[in-house]
């Protein structure tokens, strides 16, 4: 207190001079992309062995589901035909994650999954690269891991059980649309966030499709992300039409952003004017398509998804597959599957829901 | 009795800092032993390791926000600034820059942003509260901007390794081993040093640290620039740890940081707290999501609990204080040659 403590900050200097010899000194060769480019790569290497398709399942394998986030009718409904598979080949269910979906939050499940030596990791990666690492580690511990909904790079997992082929989503919703629009006018697509892997490849097959002569009258005029929260899918779907008054036609291709462009659509002096599809679930769309906001939307069944990444993960760690392709195992009521290219297990073609056939369905 | 007032509160401060971080530690201690009652596993190598890496960059943070909370003023943009990191590296990286200059050249560039947040509330006299919720949202702009939407993850193991595997040998790892050195080095920056005293004098009283000699804008810029770098630093080891350059890294984690700070009983009006507590507060909050997380308990069990630990830092030492007025009524004069601020 006594003494002025003004001070010199004397350390600046040698900091600076630190910084600069350490980058010089880099400078000199060093890691870069190209140095080190050619080592990566390469799908997993399942343990050299003995596939036996006709191996009974284990009893009791530990199966926990790891999906983006808890608490999301999506995944609940997925998990729970996962849980319903488990049930049937008697093994232990169970379902962790993060409560908002993000790249990092899954990571700590991972590793505590790891810590809890479950048999099978079954996950839907928020983050194609971010849990890559900790899936690593954890099949180095002998846990088999099989993604779902939403893969992985193929050294993260074992095999990837694709609800429906990317290229036939992205394109079918474009064909919906145009038909509803009779191939003419704006369209903008409404999307979950701008780094969800399997967002990103449907909306490349759109786009694709849309450069097709048929499609010359339509324009796609804007991306826009709800990140996959309603409030904010919500006050995307205003602001989008706020900004193209001309605005024909919407794609949400996810289940929240969807439903929340229907509330605003219906509330809305749009209703029946623009046109909305995407992916979304009959439970959630029902109202819409009843009251002709919405007049088709497509989906996959979530709850097949998760019954048959279940019963891949029983196939795995009961030595039925290895994830190599051309392999077979049998998924309960769904019957024989084949692993496919890069183990790729395929759900099936999507399904296109509307008036007629709407009430058919209960998820 | 005429310098009553501020030595007495002074003198029960550090009496209650001192309690405050006993309780930290007996909560840590109770953690251990609850959460490897409840999970045998949970104090295995194997787990701390997890947790470890789970605190990593929380811990770096903490770090830098201590000091500039003690001096009085916040800063928000931490996350951002990590975010912008990791985004620079991937940038970079794809332009075919070498590892080795691009962390050095992504720490200067986290100095420059906190240069930016420590000008502005130094030089222009701006609320750091509204400058830093402002560059939250400039850097994660920038973030965007530098690398969009893509990730970079094509980084090679000879780096990524240190944010994945342990120290060869033991369960430590590296981020922690770093955070150990950096920790100590703080500690004694804040509280041996002219330059760590000068800080509580500020955030004890600012205008009295003036007219003392201090060179009270100085002191906060240095801050603010040495919060960038360490923000900048924690960026780097995000993104080895997920092997994943991106924009939205760390999107959020300001706040977890916040909490841990506050946890750690530094008073958010500045002048009071100590490194330790900090300390034991980042891995008391790693403890409990952990073994909460290991016994399966729901995610929005989890944040209640974390909230509820929060208020609770906020309450006890209150608490604590009241407590200690009504045990002890006015006693003896206070010892002339106690310092206004808490020892280490």
């Amino acid at each position: 207190m006594q003494r002025a403590l003004v001070q010199r900050p004397r350390w600046v200097g040698p900091l600076v001079l630190a910084v600069a010899c350490t980058v010089v000194m880099a400078a000199c060769g060093g890691t870069t992309k190209e140095s080190t480019s050619g080592g990566g790569g390469g799908a997993a290497t399942t343990a050299a062995g003995q596939v036996n398709p006709n191996a009974p399942i284990k009893q009791g394998l530990k199966i926990a589901f790891l999906p983006k986030q808890v608490n999301n009718p999506y995944f609940t409904t997925a998990d729970n035909g996962g849980k319903q598979a488990i049930g049937e080949f008697g093994g232990e269910y169970k379902e962790v994650g993060p409560s908002e979906a993000s790249a990092s939050a899954q990571v700590p499940y991972i590793n505590t999954l790891t810590q809890q030596r479950q048999d099978a990791i079954v996950i839907s990666a928020d983050d194609p690269n971010a849990v890559v690492p900790s899936l690593k580690a954890a099949m180095a511990q002998g846990i088999k891991v099989v993604t779902y909904d939403a893969d992985t790079a193929p050294d993260g997992r074992t095999v990837f059980v694709n609800q429906a082929s990317p290229e036939d989503i992205g394109r079918s919703e474009v064909q919906v649309l145009g038909k509803q629009l009779n191939y003419s006018g704006q369209i903008a697509i409404l999307s979950a966030t701008s780094t969800a892997a399997n967002q990103n490849t449907w909306i490349k097959f759109m786009k694709d499709e849309l450069s097709k002569p048929q499609y010359s009258k339509m324009k796609l005029v804007k991306v826009a992300y709800g990140n996959d929260d309603d409030q904010t899918s919500f006050q995307q779907a205003q602001g989008l039409l706020q900004a193209y008054p001309n605005l024909k036609g919407i794609i949400s291709p996810t289940t929240v952003g969807v439903s929340a462009a229907a509330r605003y659509l219906s509330g809305s002096s749009f209703k029946g004017k623009v046109a909305l599809t995407g992916l979304g679930t009959p439970n959630q769309m029902r109202k819409f398509v009843k009251d002709g906001t919405v007049s088709s939307f497509e989906l996959w069944d979530p709850g097949k998804l998760g019954y048959l990444a279940a019963y891949a993960a029983a196939a795995l760690a009961s030595g039925q597959i290895s994830g190599k392709e051309g392999e077979t195992f049998k998924a309960g009521n769904l019957g024989t599957k084949t692993v496919g290219k890069d183990g790729e297990i395929l759900l099936g073609p999507p399904q296109v829901f509307d008036k007629s056939n709407i009430d058919q369905f209960d998820f | 009795m005429a310098a009553e007032p501020a030595t007495t509160t002074a003198r029960l401060g550090a009496r209650r800092l001192l309690r405050w971080e006993s309780v930290l530690v007996l909560l840590l201690v109770a953690v251990a032993v609850g959460g490897s009652l409840a999970e045998p596993g949970f104090l295995s190598g194997s787990n701390l390791f997890y947790l470890g890496l789970d605190v990593g960059e929380i811990a770096l943070l903490a770090l830098p926000l201590t000091l500039v909370v003690v001096a009085g003023e916040i800063d928000l943009s931490i996350a951002s600034i990590l975010g912008l990191s990791s985004a620079l590296i991937g940038f970079l990286w794809n332009a075919g820059w070498a590892l080795e200059v691009i962390f050095p050249t992504v720490v200067l560039v986290g100095a420059v942003a906190g240069l930016c947040n420590g000008l502005l509330v130094t030089r222009l006299g701006l609320p750091s509260l509204a400058v830093t919720i402002g560059t939250l949202a400039l850097y994660r702009g920038l973030a965007f901007v530098v690398l969009g939407d893509q990730a970079v993850a094509d980084f090679p193991a000879k780096y990524t390794r240190y944010g994945i595997d342990p120290i060869p040998g033991t369960h430590v790892p590296y981020p922690i081993a770093l955070f150990a050195v950096l920790a100590v080095l703080f500690a004694l920056l804040l509280h041996t040093t002219p330059f760590g005293r000068a800080i509580f004098a500020i955030g004890a009283n600012q205008e009295a640290a003036f007219f003392s000699g201090i060179r009270v804008k100085r002191t906060k810029l240095i801050l603010y620039v040495l919060s960038g770098a360490m923000s900048s630093l924690a960026g780097i080891v995000w993104t080895l740890r997920f092997a994943s350059a991106r924009a939205d890294n760390g999107t959020g984690l300001e706040l977890a940081v916040v909490a841990a700070v506050l946890l750690g009983g530094v008073s958010i009006f500045g002048g009071r707290g100590t490194l330790g507590g900090v300390v034991a507060a980042v891995f008391l909050l790693g403890g409990v999501r952990n073994a909460l997380i290991l016994n399966d308990v729901s995610n929005d069990t989890l944040n209640v609990v974390t909230g509820l630990l929060l208020i609770g830092s906020v309450v006890a030492p209150s608490a604590v204080r009241a407590a200690g007025r009504v045990v002890r009524p006015r006693r003896a004069p206070p010892d002339p040659s106690a310092r206004p601020t808490a020892g280490g």
